[in-house]
């Protein structure tokens, strides 16, 4: 006897989709490679990377996993004025372009930052933010932020009725109702930032101190620039493959499966205790937020009236890009999320493994042949935008389309309802909110994007992290730091745009 | 709804770059800064287009060392005619693609040593230097420099062009002894950043009391911004230079216009412009002498530069040397 | 025109069910004990279960192998029975041919039925404003619409009081049977029955017994549902 799948569903789309990612992922891949002479396999020094690379991560993605548990609990919990811009905020750190996070945390944590300041003051030693601590307190700034998000929908998708009842039972909610709902929410946030951190380059190069903390990717980008040995290159990018596929393997069978979905303004009523130390939590957490963003802000104003016409159409231009890769991620997220099945979980984990270096070359060998790249380099930036951010929209929508499927699907398929109809006006309707968020995080993230860009662009098509970096590079470092704060702005009403334009009129139920 | 967005854009693209049939192009493959609004690029484009009946197009491509992977990407069918801002550490390599044709140009060239590269013609130079704030403690060695416990910020050699300087400066200054200083010089410095830009960002916030940079660097926060208060510091050891240089794609489907550019690179109205633009020493002093402010800067006792052929050869073991030393 | 159950196995890990029925127009109530497979039982009938063996067939012809929707059957469920963000007419229209836009004709259709239904000038009205009576006259307002021969209710009315079961039950008695539909109805209610149903269907033991009629079944019922009713009966 075999339960049928819910067939109203169309499954073309997504397969669609599930194409154009494995090939923008994997066949870019072969593209580098079929352009390689593999003279010689990974040195030691390679390992040495691989070996930081993954401690890196894994320390990163736990720390950020671990203080997201008490942040989300902490908000689950409580009621207050400035809880919605909080739970909003928590998506600003994620989206800032890396040196832009940087140097606001270095305002904080820097050898010249307020800590350090402050410690002085006071006649104590200073702290460094340099080694693997830096590399890890940059990253848990990045993503801790974003667990909190996904840990907090599970904590509200727990009804509260069931909290009533554990209460009036004197039973034990956290081993009764949250670890379940961790088990469930935890394996998958653990798997995004881990492969996150994986790939990063800047932020561990930068903090890390010195070559010890060499990442595989900062050996890519040497292999592809530097020594321009494609071989080496691919070979290592596969190797950043296998360590996702290692990875998601583990994250997926620690997976319990569980029901998602609810809205954020709720708050869960509970009945033990902890008012004070909820507070505490709250503050300490949006100090660690809110400190790096606010610096960013003051580094950024003085410089805003040296901002030419030029840097004000490259941010229009960023925006253009930005919207547009948002919506292209949000449809193909839903093809995804339609199709479902073990294909979409793989095509929706793998473009955080790719090396937007290789991604980026791959494309440009496969292009050359038959277009000038400088003149595809904005369609191709949505593209490529649309598929990297592809895994956040489609963790944010997976719960809600499943929830639809599990409450609709059989009401669907027997009114014998058309896929578009099932699509458009049944799934579509149920999913806004998730979709404004998965949208938000989206262009924002395609608005910081530099990857692929930077070997593509132009000049006529400059985009505001771009132009931001070629300030930077002609010593304008005040402009530079306006070019930023424009960034953060834009960045971040875009994401507060979908995101709120998700929660209005969201639900009729 | 999506497509019709992406074609639209693309549209857009196609049509913001002139199809001008009847004028020759000259395609121009160089770093992004030079390109950019504040560089030489838009200056030298209006100046030889006055003369040339034709449309000179600048392609940036990230930094000199970007541009030469680019090139080995495109490969043969490259559409670049002249490919500008490679440095002698990459002239080997560039050399070594055998896509690069002589240039034919004698000019008077003002480098501290001599130019005798038929195929690479050099643009600009200047000498590497640690960049630090006026008043502050100067070393006056890299030897100093590494038993002090002055805090510096550095480039990735593995993914700058500076780094890879800073490399091949202590390489051509200590040679075997090179490991050693780069030992000695490991705790003073405070990180190593992927590129040029992030880690002058972190000088100016004070994260570290110098920065690896040029001996120009100065000039351009005492000319554009009247402020003194950052020096070079001068070394004993000497200083090693860099050279940029351009040369022409022996491939180019229009030759002679390739060769006049070439031409005109070592002429005053391109030479001229490079001092404020590019923050760098002109190739061939301007007729006017260089811009006022520069005579404050330091001038190096000794040039220090290896051939392309010996820097090439010699990066994988003056990395490996870098790379353990730092990484203990 | 009968429903023609042969031979059907239902099998599932270590649960399994065979049934061998036949439904005349007319209700019939579907009793057993709580996972006997009463639902499992009107799920493969609708077509979301794929059965391992046998037949079934309406008036001669074999549905066993068409999809849900190309099935001569409509189903209510115990809860979800209308999307939350369409309107009434909507909802009810969806019954005609799973499409939102209507004809002129199809839309008197849509409004007639509303009306049948009880639901005169709340055709507009998302369901979320209607209580929970009038949500259940919704659905069953679509399912007099799509007019289709075999209609299963998996305990729709079950969240309702008394009363208004009652009434919903009177509205299937007064609305379906009359154009001779063949109601399947799983209940846990022996009142329920009794009031509507004309036979009665037992699942118990992994077995679906043949159905007999409401008044016989309970003067002398089997032990199976004697077990079952306990005290009630």
């Amino acid at each position: 006897m075999a339960l049928r799948a819910v067939a109203i569903n169309p499954r073309w789309p997504g397969g669609i989709v599930a194409g154009l990612v494995l090939a923008l992922t994997l066949g870019t891949l072969c593209a580098v490679g079929l352009r390689a002479d593999f003279l010689a396999g990974l040195g030691v020094a390679d390992w040495a990377a691989v070996r930081f690379t993954v401690l890196q991560a894994l320390v990163s993605a736990l720390v950020s996993c671990l203080l997201a548990i008490p942040v989300a609990r902490a908000l689950a919990r409580r009621q207050f004025r400035g809880r919605s811009a909080i739970i909003t905020l928590l998506g600003a750190p994620f989206l800032l372009p890396v040196i832009v996070a940087v140097l606001g945390l270095l305002s904080v944590f820097g050898r010249n930052g307020i800590v350090n300041n402050a410690l002085s003051a006071v006649g104590l030693p200073e702290v460094s933010i340099y080694g693997f601590h830096g590399v890890v307190l940059a990253h848990v700034f990045f993503n801790m932020p974003l667990v909190t998000r996904f840990i907090l929908q599970g904590w509200l998708a727990i009804p509260s009725e069931r909290f009533r009842l554990a209460a009036s039972l004197g039973a034990p909610v956290g081993r009764l109702l949250e670890w379940p709902m961790l088990r469930s929410v935890l394996p998958s946030a653990f798997l995004v930032v881990f492969l996150i951190c994986l790939t990063s380059f800047a932020v561990a190069l930068t903090l890390g101190g010195g070559p010890k903390a060499t990442t595989v990717e900062l050996a890519i980008y040497q292999a592809l620039r530097f020594d321009f040995d494609l071989g080496r290159a691919a070979l290592l990018a596969l190797l950043q493959f296998g360590i996702c596929a290692i990875a998601a393997i583990f994250a997926w069978s620690a997976t319990q499966r569980d029901e998602g979905g609810a809205g954020l303004d709720r708050a869960v009523q509970r009945w033990d205790g902890g008012v004070k130390r909820d507070a505490i939590i709250i503050v300490l957490a949006a100090l660690f937020l809110l400190l790096p963003l606010g610096m960013i802000v003051v580094r950024g104003v003085a410089g805003i009236p040296e901002l030419t016409v030029d840097i004000w159409r490259a941010a229009l231009r960023s925006i253009l890009v930005a919207v547009s890769s948002a919506v292209l991620c949000t449809g193909f997220a839903l093809a995804l999320a339609l199709r479902g099945g073990r294909l979409a979980s793989v095509v929706g984990v793998l473009p955080l493994a790719a090396s937007s270096l290789v991604v980026g070359t791959g494309l440009f060998l496969i292009v050359y042949p038959f277009v000038n790249p400088a003149r595809l380099a904005l369609p191709i930036t949505m593209l490529v935008n649309a598929v990297l951010a592809l895994p956040f929209v489609l963790r944010s929508i997976g719960p809600a389309v499943a929830k639809v499927e599990a409450d609709f699907g059989r009401l669907g398929t027997s009114l014998g309802l058309s896929s578009r109809v099932w699509t458009w006006r049944i799934v579509l309707p149920r999913l806004r909110q998730p979709l404004g968020f998965g949208a938000g995080l989206a262009a924002a993230l395609s608005m910081g994007d530099l990857g692929v860009i930077a070997l593509f662009a132009g000049d006529a098509q400059e985009t505001l992290p771009l132009a931001m970096y070629r300030l930077m590079g002609a010593y304008r470092m005040e402009a530079a730091a306006a070019a930023a704060l424009l960034l953060v702005a834009v960045s971040f009403s875009l994401f507060w745009f979908f995101d709120r334009g998700g929660q209005i009129g969201a639900q009729d139920k | 709804m999506q497509k019709p967005l992406i074609l639209t854009a693309a549209a857009a693209f196609a049509m913001a770059s002139p199809a001008l049939a009847e004028t020759p192009v000259l395609t121009v493959l160089t770093y992004d800064s030079f390109t950019s609004d504040w560089g030489p690029g838009p200056v030298v484009e209006a100046a030889f287009e006055e003369t040339c009946a034709c449309d000179l197009q600048f392609v940036g491509a990230g930094d000199g060392a970007a541009l030469l992977a680019r090139l080995q990407l495109e490969g043969p069918r490259t559409d670049a005619d002249i490919v500008l801002g490679l440095d002698t550490n990459l002239t080997a390599a560039a050399r070594d693609t055998g896509l690069f044709a002589p240039h034919g140009v004698t000019a008077d060239l003002a480098l501290p040593i001599a130019w005798d590269d038929t195929e690479f013609l050099p643009f600009d130079w200047g000498y590497f230097a640690f960049v630090g704030n006026a008043g502050a403690d100067a070393p006056t060695s890299l030897r100093a420099l590494a038993d002090s416990d002055i805090k510096i910020v550095i480039q990735d050699p593995r993914s700058s062009t500076p780094g890879l300087g800073l490399l091949m400066w202590v390489q051509a200054a200590y040679g075997e002894d090179a490991p050693a200083l780069w030992a000695d010089l490991a705790d003073n410095i405070v990180t190593v950043t992927p590129g040029w830009s992030e880690a002058y960002g972190l000088f100016l916030e004070g994260e570290a009391d110098a920065v690896l940079s040029y001996t120009t660097s100065p000039a351009y926060h005492l000319i554009a911004e009247e402020d003194d208060s950052k020096v070079a510091w001068a070394f004993d050891e000497g200083h090693y230079l860099q050279v940029e240089v351009a040369g022409k794609v022996a491939a180019t489907d229009t030759p002679e216009l390739a060769d006049t550019f070439m031409a005109f690179m070592a002429s005053e109205p391109f030479q001229s412009v490079i001092a404020t633009t590019n923050w760098m020493y002109p190739a061939v002093t301007p007729a006017a002498g260089l811009p006022a402010g520069f005579e404050t800067l330091i001038t190096p006792q000794k040039a220090l530069l290896l051939s392309p052929e010996d820097a090439l050869s010699i990066r994988p073991t003056a990395l490996e040397a870098w790379r353990s030393a730092l990484s203990q | 025109m009968v429903l023609k159950i042969n031979n059907l196995s239902l099998v599932q890990g270590d649960f399994s069910l065979r049934a061998d029925i036949v439904c005349d127009a007319g209700v019939t109530a579907v009793m057993g004990p709580s996972g006997a497979g009463k639902s499992t039982l009107l799920a493969a009938i609708a077509g979301f279960i794929a059965p391992t063996g046998g037949q079934m067939a309406f008036a001669g012809r074999e549905f066993t192998d068409l999809t849900p929707a190309e099935r001569p059957v409509s189903m209510l469920f115990q809860d979800n029975n209308l999307f939350p963000h369409l309107t009434i007419a909507e909802n009810v229209g969806l019954g005609l041919r799973g499409e939102l836009r209507l004809s002129g004709q199809e839309k008197e259709a849509v409004a007639q039925a509303i009306v049948d239904v009880g639901l005169e000038g709340l055709a507009a009205r998302k369901p979320a404003a209607l209580s929970g009576g009038q949500q259940s006259r919704a659905a069953l307002a679509r399912v007099l619409l799509a007019g289709r021969p075999i209609v299963l209710l998996d305990e729709p009315f079950a969240a309702l009081g008394p009363r208004l079961k009652d009434e919903m039950l009177d509205l299937v008695r007064e609305r379906l049977i009359p154009k001779g539909q063949i109601v399947l109805m799983v209940s846990h209610d022996p009142n329920d029955v009794k009031r509507i149903a004309d036979q009665v269907c037992l699942v118990a033991e992994g077995r679906v017994s043949a159905a007999k009629p409401t008044d016989e079944i309970f003067e002398n019922p089997p032990d199976a549902l004697r077990a079952y009713l306990g005290d009630m009966g």
